[in-house]
């Protein structure tokens, strides 16, 4: 999943400043199961910032709603409807879902309320951890199922580095070294050999760094309009 | 060019021809079965180039070639070709650091022609500490290829005179002695062996390794290298120095990733001090230096008896001065010359 965490109160009524009437959008996908804009975070928020303002002595409405998928067109369609009574939107979805609104309502102003931070999954209550970076060429049949390249903070192909310790990343002593879990793995299943082999350096234009990315799938596609 | 060139066969016999990879003193030395000493240099957080050629001459005749390390810790510094070529103008030998972190292989090809251009004949090829322990730790890091695949790249570069892309380099590859490093202390162990074997197959032809203190952990790992032989295709350099004081013995044991201090070492720096008055901080200091430049004496005599070991890297990190007592006193000096 997606996992995002609320940007801190301050910045939020710093972005909001002059706007009086807002409308709260959470989403009902990846940031409500890792409750940063669920239906319940989007009721928490908007309290919150009501409070805020009131304080401030400049009042301002905040009207709540969460939609079940915020990066898909067709479910935030209906928002249209009435959105003109809003002079802006604060999205409690990804960076995707706030993009997906700004799309659809070009004339609205758009505002992020969450910090999108990565693909990951809970590895306990109330612990996220990120397990892939989406760099468009995996590599996990090759190092056992562990990701190099968002799991190592050098993203290296092949091995620890020298900062390896007791199991721990050079980086942080909380942080498990990718190349620790790695060789123990492929240890485990009889494989530690295949870690001699030498991989080549990778070709990352199939990362961000080959520029924004997008997959046709031309099976997929409609056909143009005029031929159906 | 003079590095790949042999010695004018003479006219009646001629002389074994003897080929080169980059004609570097070290690889000379090597070559000649010399047990090599390289020491290490740090540049300053500054432009001032008479930092560089003082602790240049702190060196000069007590090594056979110089480190110059490339933004040490992720701290930025004068640059290590820079420092290479005033090396290179003193008639000392540097060994230029490049590490995986601030390059990407475009910038590192283009430096590595560069260093060569300006008479660079060795490089080291690091990973890089992290940059959240330097300071800038709000750089964006590159490791765009890893230390291994920059070794391989290095040598296709210089024995292929190709680009890491295919093509062609005109006028042939850079002529450089290709480094990498090792660190026989950090997790996990048998890993270690492994990514030395992944580096001499990547080309290496030197080794400097992580300092050395725990003997018996590097002499468990020459052991497993010689029995893989290893130690025949890349030679090995211990890395050493000399402890400055007990707080630097405990620090290194406690704090520092990838570093085994043994608790007798640090046992043997804080007895150094023994009988010594706590105000007098100078005599402390002097205590401390010079059983930290005894205890860097014997590990070096230690370590000459270790088969498959062809030399050490002195690491006076800060106190270039140390460096000539520890080649005097572990009996390397002087320096031969390499008789090609
Ligand atoms: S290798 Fe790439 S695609 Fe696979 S998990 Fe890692 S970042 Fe994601
Ligand atoms: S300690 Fe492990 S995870 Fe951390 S940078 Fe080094 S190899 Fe990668």
């Amino acid at each position: 999943m997606i996992v995002a965490k609320q940007k801190p109160l301050s910045e939020l009524t710093a972005m909001l400043d002059g706007y009086r009437n807002v409308l709260a959008v959470g989403c009902g996908t990846c940031v409500t199961v890792c409750f940063a804009g669920g239906v319940k975070e989007v009721g928490i928020l908007a309290s919150a910032l009501r409070m805020a303002r009131r304080l401030d002595g400049e009042p301002m409405s905040v009207a709540e709603t969460t939609v079940q998928r915020q990066c898909e067109a067709e479910y935030i369609a209906p928002l249209a409807e009435g959105l003109d009574e809003f002079d802006a939107v604060l999205s409690l979805g990804c960076g995707v879902g706030v993009q997906t609104l700004a799309e659809r309502f070009p004339g609205k102003r758009v505002l992020p309320a969450l910090d999108t931070a990565f693909m990951g999954l809970p590895t306990e209550q109330g612990v996220w951890e990120e397990r892939c970076q989406g760099c468009g060429h995996c590599v996990l049949d090759i190092t056992g199922g562990i990701c190099p390249v968002s799991r190592c903070a050098k993203q290296l192909m092949n091995g620890p580095c020298g900062g390896s310790q007791g199991g721990m990343c050079e980086v942080d002593t909380d942080t498990p070294c990718a190349w620790q879990l790695i060789w123990e793995r492929l240890a485990g299943q009889g494989l530690a050999d295949r870690l001699l082999e030498i991989q080549p350096p990778r070709d990352w234009s199939t990362s961000r760094d080959g520029g924004p990315r997008r997959i046709v799938r031309d099976d997929l596609r409609l056909p143009p309009a005029e031929d159906v | 060019m003079d590095q790949i060139s042999a010695p004018a066969p003479a006219a009646q016999a001629p002389a074994p021809v003897r080929r080169f990879k980059s004609g570097s003193n070290l690889e000379r030395m090597l070559a000649a079965g010399h047990f090599a000493v390289t020491a290490e240099i740090g540049p300053p957080k500054s432009h001032d180039a008479e930092v560089i050629r003082r602790k240049a001459a702190l060196l000069e005749g007590c090594v056979d070639a110089a480190n110059i390390t490339d933004n040490q810790t992720a701290v930025v510094r004068l640059s290590s070709i820079a420092s290479g070529a005033i090396l290179v103008g003193q008639g000392l030998e540097p060994v230029v650091q490049m590490t995986c972190r601030d390059r990407n292989r475009l910038a590192m090809q283009s430096d590595l022609l560069g260093a060569a251009a300006l008479g660079i004949r060795n490089v080291l090829c690091l990973t890089g500490d992290h940059q959240s322990h330097g300071n800038h730790p709000g750089a964006k890091n590159v490791h765009d290829i890893d230390s291994i695949q920059m070794v391989r790249m290095v040598k296709e570069m210089r024995d292929e005179g190709l680009f890491q892309c295919g093509e062609e380099i005109s006028g042939g590859g850079p002529p450089l002695l290709i480094g990498a490093a090792a660190n026989p202390f950090a997790d996990p162990f048998e890993l270690r062996v492994h990514r030395l074997a992944k580096k001499a197959a990547a080309g290496a032809d030197f080794i400097q390794t992580q300092l050395v203190f725990d003997m018996s952990r590097f002499r468990e790992y020459m052991k497993r290298v010689v029995d893989l032989g290893l130690h025949e295709k890349v030679a090995i350099l211990a890395g050493v120095g000399p402890l400055k004081s007990a707080g630097m013995a405990r620090h290194m044991r406690d704090k520092v990733p990838g570093m085994v201090v043994p608790d007798g070492t640090v046992a043997r720096m804080e007895a150094a001090v023994d009988g010594v008055a706590a105000e007098d901080k100078q005599a402390r200091r002097e205590a401390w230096r010079a059983e930290g430049i005894r205890i860097c004496i014997e590990q070096i005599r230690e370590l000459r008896e270790i088969e498959g070991l062809r030399g050490v890297h002195i690491m006076a990190i800060e106190w270039e001065e140390a460096v000539r007592p520890i080649v005097e006193g572990a009996g390397l000096f002087p320096r031969p010359a390499p008789e090609v």
